[in-house]
């Protein structure tokens, strides 16, 4: 079985979606940006396909690489097709990744301190005061190091017209990163082919860029900055991705129990007594982090954490209260908020979004239920989502009942046929709908946005759903590099820096070139076992 | 303990190890030769069958002969088959004395060593395969083996070789700078978290080098492993002196760990070539030593019949 035979029926099953593939263009050529795909995919069998794929499951069980579902640990589903993203793509994700990152940033400052945004009237008050993630505990100050995204992921998806358009921002603790890294080493073993005359951009930079980042906004007059991440702990569904990320920053992975505050500074629990923590990179949500303020029956945070970030003694990465700026309603203001505070166009469109509190959308919405999208507005994993033309007449009257008794809880978006990219299925490949988590990482005085970033793809067919909670799996994602300037996969041979041998050892005694003239022929001369060498 | 007993039990602690050092050099290696254009190729297969000791056996060397080379080819001590298939044979020849667990784990690796596939996808899986039984063998010999003078040459010869294949995996870096990064050569020896933990936020070259050739505390550095062959070959003479060694090996040991450990630089990346070309040099000179001692090969002696 050949290639073809793998994508015999797929330009008839692309073609049924109605959706961009990211691989082939009509006509099932494919795409420049995918040619060493291609023709690495065209040289194997189905039999090397499978052995192939179930390696790489085998890896992932192996590393641990699995995520929480229903209280088990399953391998994350890697497919072996990887999603490419030409340089020239890239390029515009990555400043409209970038542009919002700063905007929002921008904002949540504002919303914690005068919400000038506010009284020029760009957004009104009550968006702010409703947001169920608008702390209050947390106004008034400017955090310790000044950066309150340290940490975002932005969703995109491509509509079926081929246009990058932003689904939805994560601003409090998104992830996902994990499986980005563990995707690349993953794909380098299972489809090694495919990597040798492209240059493809590394992401292993991450954890350094990131602690990096995280050390650079730590409290001022902290030399030597001690960082930790802070897990809920290993029943929490991204545990794996809190363990690689603490291993990979060479820093501790601590639970709310680890750590203690006094005198407005935080300090973990070691066997060489109390040592002070300055920066959390924080992996538990707002609610549960500090007990004083938030949800008083938390285990999982600690007392005074949110004192300690008030008074400065304690940086905490993403600040606390920054889930007002990924509201799904704060969302459709984006745009605006990009305009206000950095005075420029957005680079990405956002998903035409109807608000649900004003009257006419709402009646529209109402009256066409069956054909959008509805989505809570500070749910996240696809927690809540209602897409209508899925949807039972049931569910479409509860759901009505509940937008009627609460409009601001909800969106509504028209159904989007989100690309496809070839992903195995079976016997064969078919084309499967993905989105893309670029992450970005803020460290204050600029914003740097990892290549590529989590694809995930919906491993039903049809499907539109992603999350790994929902049956979805991921892909690795390659950003092909536009000019030899920016680091690759591969470094060309040229760049061997030959450099100056020096000799520092002193003179060996002379019997030594006896010795090395018998190595010398040991090497040549293989003996026979037993003879050891 | 017999000269010839203790002699295998020192290969088979080599061969190990040198299957291990050679799995993991291999695994790397190959990620990155694998991104690098074919002509390419070539060339950096034939640099790194040349750092781990070996020439090509003919002109048309590739990725395929090399993966014979280092990994499958059962006659060559160089490759992973080979050094497996030698320290087994070591333990049949020392079967009384070895323990059952430790020869049974070795007898399984070497009947294990076909059922693999010999393409690129298939060898990661092997190397894979080879690091599990590699520390199995190694487990049990540290825990079914009493810790006395056979111990001892085991230990010796893996400590001795586990220098050399450090300072190998250091020696890829040099000869195939290109894209082989210290995060790989980290990787290389399974230090990199360990390494991360120590280093807090300093990264780099000269601290990855520094951590596999210096650090007192990491197994698998150099002078790690140097001191664990000191140790053995005090133990196994531990006849006091009050001034020098009689030992050749043990001066030879010595001389390389204390230089090491006590050298002070600030250019570290350009001595590397020559710290680990006297490595490799010392653990050869150490092993001549030892044998010389120890193993007292005398000459062949044949039966000549009385004369009557």
């Amino acid at each position: 079985m050949t290639m073809s035979d793998l994508f015999q029926d797929y330009s008839e099953a692309a073609g049924r979606t109605g959706a961009y593939d990211e691989m082939f263009a009509p006509g099932q050529k494919a795409r420049q940006s995918y040619g060493q795909v291609a023709g690495a995919l065209r040289e194997l069998s189905l039999a090397d396909v499978s052995a192939r794929a179930d390696s790489m499951a085998r890896t992932f069980l192996d590393r641990g690489v699995t995520f929480d579902f229903a209280g088990e640990e399953r391998p994350f589903p890697l497919d072996i097709v990887p999603r490419v993203i030409p340089a020239a793509e890239w390029d515009v994700l990555e400043r409209g990744v970038a542009q919002r990152v700063r905007a929002l940033e921008a904002f949540l400052n504002d919303v914690y301190d005068k919400m000038t945004v506010v009284s020029d009237g760009v957004i009104p008050r009550q968006l702010v005061t409703t947001s169920a993630h608008f702390h209050r505990a947390v106004h008034g100050f400017e955090p310790a190091g000044g950066v309150r995204v340290h940490i975002s992921g932005i969703d995109v998806v491509r509509d079926a017209a081929g246009t990058f358009r932003v689904l939805e921002d994560n601003v409090r603790v998104p992830s996902g990163v994990s499986y980005v890294l563990e995707n690349r080493r993953a794909m380098a073993k299972g489809l090694p082919e495919a990597f040798g005359q492209q240059l493809i951009r590394p992401v292993e930079e991450y954890p350094r860029r990131l602690l990096s980042a995280l050390r650079k906004t730590a409290p001022s007059g902290v030399d030597d900055p001690t960082v930790v991440v802070l897990t809920p702990g290993v029943f929490n569904s991204a545990y794996f991705e809190h363990t690689l990320l603490a291993g990979l920053m060479g820093v501790e992975l601590v639970e709310g129990r680890d750590l203690i505050c006094r005198g407005n500074r935080v300090y973990m629990r070691t066997t060489d007594g109390e040592q002070r923590v300055d920066v959390i990179y924080k992996r538990i949500d707002d609610d549960f982090l500090d007990p004083l303020q938030f949800r008083s029956d938390s285990m999982l945070g600690c007392p005074g954490l949110v004192n300690a970030a008030r008074a400065g003694g304690v940086t905490i990465a993403n600040a606390v209260g920054n889930g007002v700026a990924d509201d799904k309603l704060v969302y459709s203001y984006v745009p605006d908020l990009i305009r206000y505070y950095l005075g420029e166009e957005p680079v990405i469109a956002n998903v035409d979004t109807f608000r649900l509190e004003e009257k006419e959308a709402r009646e529209h919405v109402l009256d066409r239920l069956d054909e959008l999208v509805v989505k809570p507005v500070d749910g996240s994993g696809g927690k809540g989502l209602v897409i209508g033309p899925d949807a039972s007449n049931d569910e479409l009257d509860a759901l009505r009942k509940r937008i009627i008794a609460d409009p601001r809880g909800w969106i509504a978006q028209p159904v989007l046929q989100l690309s496809t990219v070839p992903t195995l299925s079976g016997d064969k490949f078919g084309p499967r709908h993905v989105d893309l988590r670029p992450f970005a990482v803020n460290d204050g005085d600029d914003v740097w946005v990892l290549p590529g970033g989590l694809t995930r793809v919906a491993l039903k067919e049809g499907s539109l759903i992603v999350n790994s909670s929902q049956g979805g799996g991921s892909k690795d994602t390659w950003v092909l590099a536009g000019s030899p300037q920016v680091p690759v996969e591969r470094l060309p041979r040229q760049s061997v820096t030959v450099r100056e041998r020096v000799s520092v050892w002193p003179v060996e005694s002379n019997w030594r070139d006896r010795q090395s003239e018998q190595q010398q022929q040991q090497i040549s001369d293989p003996q026979e076992v037993p003879a050891n060498a | 303990m017999l000269s010839r007993i203790a002699e295998s039990l020192f290969w088979i602690g080599r061969y190990v190890e040198r299957a291990d050092g050679t799995a993991r050099i291999l695994d790397v290696h190959l990620e990155r030769l694998n991104h690098l254009p074919t002509e390419e190729r070539r060339s950096v297969a034939r640099e790194l069958l040349g750092v781990m000791g070996a020439r090509p056996q003919s002109e048309d060397f590739g990725l395929e002969e090399l993966l014979h080379a280092l990994a499958y080819d059962k006659h060559s001590a160089t490759s992973i088959a080979g050094s497996l298939g030698a320290a087994r044979e070591n333990a049949r020849r020392a079967r009384e004395t070895v323990s059952s667990g430790l020869w049974e784990s070795l007898n399984t690796t070497y009947y294990g060593l076909n059922q693999h596939r010999k393409d690129v996808v298939g060898t990661y899986r092997f190397c894979h395969w080879v690091l599990e039984r590699t520390a199995m063998v190694s487990g049990l010999a540290d825990t079914t083996v009493s810790h006395d003078d056979s111990w001892l040459f085991l230990a010796l010869g893996r400590s001795l070789e586990r220098a050399d294949m450090t300072a190998r995996m250091l020696s890829t870096r040099d000869v195939l700078s290109a894209g082989m990064s210290w995060v790989n050569m980290l990787r290389c020896a399974g230090a990199y978290e360990s390494f991360l933990r120590t280093r807090r936020a300093a990264f780099g070259d000269q601290h990855a080098a520094e951590f596999l050739l210096l650090d007192r505390l990491f197994p698998r550095s150099i002078v790690y492993a140097l001191r664990d062959a000191d140790e053995c070959l005090a133990k196994l003479d531990p006849s006091a002196q009050r001034v020098g060694f009689i030992n050749d090996a043990r001066r030879i040991v010595g001389q390389a760990r204390t230089f090491l450990e006590f050298h002070r630089t600030d250019d570290l990346m350009s001595e590397l070539p020559e710290h680990m070309e006297r490595v490799q040099k010392a653990v050869s000179q150490a092993s001549d030593a030892i044998s010389r001692k120890y193993f007292n090969q005398a000459d062949e002696l044949a039966w000549v019949g009385e004369v009557s």
